[in-house]
C-alpha cells in the first residue's frame, strides 16, 4: 500500500513537472498598463479571405437559425464570399477570454471589455477610412475613452443602450423616478427586488451615491477609490437583504417579472419590450433622474486576425444603415449609424431609443473596466476590476 | 515456445491496460496536478495574465476569507441535506421495489426512477423554477411555496440526484437473500429486528455508494442554484466567478481544493465505516 502511494506520488509529480515545463514555454501576454502595445492598423483593404470567425453578443450576428426572418449573415456571405462562424459570448468576461485564444477575427465588445482587450494587445487599432459608413455614425460615440486611446479608434461603434429602472405598475404604484427606489426604498418591496448579477453593477450604486452623497466625491462610477468602493458596497449589502434574485440571463429576468418573483429593478430595453409584447404583466420603465449606467458596443479586430479583410467588410456591413437598423430593432438598442433611422420598420424606433439624442446619451455612464489607473484620468489610486469581483462575492455572501 | 506465449500475453495485456491507465494518469491526475500547481501562482492585476512565480497568498486567502468560509459551510450543508433527503426517500422505495413489488411493478418502478435521467438537467431545473414560483402550481395546489432560495436549491438537487441513490440501494436490497430474512423470522425475530440486524448491515454499502454520488454531485453543482437559488451562492459559483469573471485562475484553483478536500474526507469517512470494502 505504502509503495503504491509513493509510486503514485512520483507519477503525479512527473506529470505536473511535464505540464509545467510545457506551459511555461508559452509567453504570458500583457505588460504595462500605461500604454497599449504599438500596432499599425490595416492600411488598405484587400480581397476577402473567404472566412470570418466572430465572437458576438446573442442577437448581433443572426443567420436565420433562430428566426428565419432574422438573417443578415447570409446576405453578407453571398455579397463578400466570407463564410461567417459565430461564437456567442454571454458575458464581457467570457468574450475577453475567447479573444485571448487568438482564434477569432473580431468581437462585439462592450466598454467593460474593450480596454482590457486594447491594453493586453488582443485587438488592433482600426483604420476608420476603410469603413465608409463610419462618417455618419453618431458623433457622440466616436473617440470615447472606451473605444479609443489617444485619438486612435480601436473599433467601429455598433449600438448603445441604457440600463433602465423597470417596475410592475400593479404593485409599484407611485411611479418612481429615482434609483433610490431600489436602494433605500427597496425595503418596501422586500424579497421582490432584482439586480444585475455582475460586479459591474457596483457602478449603479456608485452612480446613485455620486448624486445623493456628494461628500464622498464620486465623479465617475467606474473610477472609485477604496473608500468610495466600500461605500457603494455597503449600499449594495443593504440592498441584498431586500433582493429576491439577481439576473444575468435576460430570459430569466423576463420570466421573473411575469411570475411576480421580481417587481422592481434594473433592466434592459429588450427585456421591457419582451414583457410588453407578452402582455402578462403591466410594467413601466424610466431613466431615473440620477442618470444611468449603460453599454456601448464596438466591433473590434483581433490583433492576430487571420481574416482581417473579411472583418473590415463585416464592420462596414453591420454598421451600414439598413443592416444596423435590423440589428438594433432585433436586439432593442439605439443604432450607432444615424442613417439607420430611415430604415427601421417601426418609424418611431429611433425616437423611442433616443438614438440621435446626444443629451440623452450624455446621461449614461457607459460600462468601462475599472482600473488602478483611474479611467477618468483623476489619478492612480482607483480600485481595479478584480477588487470589484471580490467585493461582489462578499455582497452576495 | 512457452516464453513466447508469455511475451505475447504480456503485450496483449499492455495493449488492453495502457489506454485507460494513460487516460487516468495524464488526463485525470495530470489535470489535478496542474490545478494544485496553479493554486500557487498569481495574476497580473490589469491584463489578468497568469504570472508563474510561487506565492502562497491564494491558499492563505482561501483559508482566512470569511466569504469563502460561509460559502463552504453553506455548500457542505446543502450537500449533506440533499444526501439525507435522498436516503430517506430511496431506502423505503428500494426496499419495496426489491422485496415487495411484483416483477411487473418492479420493472415499472425501475423505469420510473431512471426515466428522468433521460431529460436534460436544465429542463428539470427550470421545471422546478416554474413549480416553485410565487404563483406557480405548488402555490396553487398547496397554498404555500418556499420561493427561490436555499430550500428550493436543496429540493431541486435532491430531485436531480435521487436516481443515483435509488439504484445502488435497490441493487443492495436485491442481493440480500430472502432465505436470510425467512430464517430470521423462523428464529422468532420481529420484522423490525430483522431489518435492523440482518438487512441494514447488508444494505449499508449500497447507501454509502449512493451517498458518495449525491454528496459529490451536490458539492460541485453551481447551475441549479442560479436557477432556483434566488440570491444564494454556492462554492461553485464563487469558483466560476473567480475563474471566468475575475479571470483569476490561480485563486479559482486554490478555491477548488475545498470541494476536493471535502470529497476526499467524505470518502475516507465512508471507508472507515467499512462500507467500501465489498461494494
Amino acid at each position: 500500500m505504502r509503495n503504491t502511494t509513493r509510486r503514485l506520488g512520483v507519477a503525479l509529480a512527473a506529470c505536473a513537472a511535464l505540464v509545467a515545463a510545457c506551459s511555461s514555454s508559452t509567453t504570458s501576454g500583457g505588460g504595462s498598463s500605461t500604454a497599449p502595445p504599438k500596432m499599425e492598423p490595416l492600411s488598405a483593404l484587400g480581397n476577402g479571405e473567404g472566412q470570418l470567425n466572430l465572437v458576438a453578443w446573442p442577437g448581433y450576428a443572426e443567420d436565420g437559425s433562430n428566426d428565419p426572418k432574422v438573417d443578415w449573415v447570409t446576405p453578407f456571405e453571398q455579397k463578400t464570399g466570407c463564410k461567417v462562424n459565430v461564437k456567442i459570448g454571454n458575458t464581457s468576461d467570457e468574450m475577453v477570454q475567447l479573444m485571448r485564444t487568438g482564434q477569432y477575427d473580431g468581437v462585439s465588445a462592450s466598454g467593460d471589455a474593450t480596454l482590457r482587450l486594447i491594453y493586453a494587445g488582443d485587438v488592433a487599432p482600426v483604420n476608420t477610412e476603410l469603413v465608409p459608413g463610419y462618417d455618419t455614425i453618431s458623433a457622440f460615440l466616436k473617440d470615447k475613452p472606451w473605444n479609443s486611446v489617444a485619438g486612435q479608434m480601436y473599433g467601429i461603434p455598433h449600438g448603445w443602450g441604457a440600463n433602465l429602472l423597470m417596475y410592475n405598475t400593479d404593485v409599484v404604484k407611485n411611479a418612481p423616478d429615482t434609483w433610490g427606489a431600489v436602494f433605500p426604498g427597496a425595503a418596501e418591496f422586500k424579497g421582490k427586488v432584482t439586480a444585475y448579477d455582475s460586479p459591474i453593477y457596483i457602478a449603479d450604486a456608485a452612480l446613485y451615491l455620486s448624486k445623493t452623497k456628494p461628500e464622498l466625491g464620486i465623479k465617475d462610477p467606474y473610477s472609485l477609490t477604496s473608500d468610495q468602493l466600500n461605500a457603494s458596497v455597503d449600499l449594495l449589502k443593504e440592498q441584498h437583504a431586500n433582493i429576491g434574485e439577481y439576473w444575468s440571463d435576460y430570459t430569466k429576468a423576463v420570466q421573473a417579472f411575469e411570475s411576480g418573483t421580481s417587481v422592481i429593478g434594473t433592466t434592459w430595453q429588450v427585456i421591457a419590450n419582451m414583457l410588453t409584447s407578452d402582455d402578462k404583466v403591466k410594467i413601466a420603465t424610466v431613466l431615473p433622474k440620477e442618470g444611468s449606467t449603460g453599454w456601448s458596443d464596438t466591433w473590434m479586430v483581433s490583433s492576430k486576425a487571420k481574416n482581417p479583410n473579411c472583418m473590415y467588410k463585416w464592420m462596414d456591413w453591420i454598421t451600414s444603415p439598413e443592416i444596423n437598423a435590423q440589428v438594433a430593432e432585433y436586439f432593442g438598442e439605439a443604432p450607432a449609424q444615424t442613417k439607420a433611422c430611415e430604415f427601421t420598420s417601426d418609424k418611431n424606433f429611433c425616437a423611442t431609443y433616443h438614438a440621435t439624442d446626444a443629451a440623452y446619451a450624455e446621461k449614461i455612464s457607459y460600462w468601462t473596466t475599472p482600473q488602478k489607473q483611474c479611467v477618468d484620468g483623476s489619478g492612480d489610486n482607483c480600485t481595479a476590476y478584480s477588487e470589484w469581483v471580490d467585493k461582489w462575492q462578499q455582497i452576495k455572501g | 515456445m512457452a516464453a513466447d506465449q508469455g511475451v505475447s500475453r504480456r503485450v496483449r495485456l499492455a495493449f488492453l491496460l495502457v489506454p485507460p491507465l494513460a487516460w487516468l494518469v495524464v488526463a485525470y491526475l495530470g489535470s489535478l496536478g496542474v490545478l494544485l500547481l496553479s493554486a500557487f501562482w498569481s495574476t497580473d492585476a490589469f491584463t489578468g495574465a497568469v504570472v508563474r512565480s510561487y506565492t502562497s497568498d491564494n491558499i492563505v486567502r482561501v483559508l482566512t476569507d470569511a466569504v469563502f468560509r460561509t460559502a463552504t459551510l453553506r455548500t457542505i450543508g446543502i450537500a449533506l441535506s440533499v444526501t439525507v433527503i435522498c436516503i430517506v426517500l430511496a431506502v423505503p422505495l428500494a426496499l419495496y421495489m426489491a422485496k415487495v413489488a411484483s416483477p411487473r411493478v418492479r420493472l415499472a418502478l425501475v423505469v420510473a426512477v431512471t426515466t428522468p435521467l433521460w431529460a436534460s438537467y436544465l429542463v428539470k431545473a427550470y421545471a422546478w423554477r416554474m413549480l416553485l414560483s410565487p404563483e406557480g402550481p405548488l402555490h396553487w395546489a398547496a397554498g404555500y411555496t418556499p420561493g427561490y432560495g436555499l430550500i428550493a436549491t436543496v429540493l431541486t438537487l435532491a430531485y436531480l440526484w435521487l436516481p443515483y441513490m435509488v439504484i445502488p440501494v435497490f441493487a443492495a436490497f436485491e442481493r440480500v437473500p430472502n432465505a436470510l430474512i425467512d430464517a430470521s423470522a423462523d428464529l422468532g425475530a420481529a420484522e423490525t429486528t430483522t431489518l435492523r440486524t440482518i438487512v441494514a448491515p447488508l444494505v449499508f454499502p449500497g447507501i454509502a455508494a449512493g451517498s458518495i454520488f449525491t454528496f459529490s454531485l451536490s458539492m460541485g453543482d453551481y447551475i441549479a442554484v442560479t436557477i432556483v437559488g434566488g440570491k444564494t451562492q454556492m462554492l461553485g459559483n464563487i469558483i466560476y466567478g473567480q475563474l471566468v469573471t475575475a479571470n483569476n485562475q490561480p485563486l479559482a484553483a486554490a478555491l477548488s481544493l475545498i470541494p476536493l478536500t471535502a470529497i476526499v474526507l467524505y470518502l475516507l469517512a465512508m471507508r472507515r465505516t467499512g462500507a467500501l470494502e465489498n461494494v
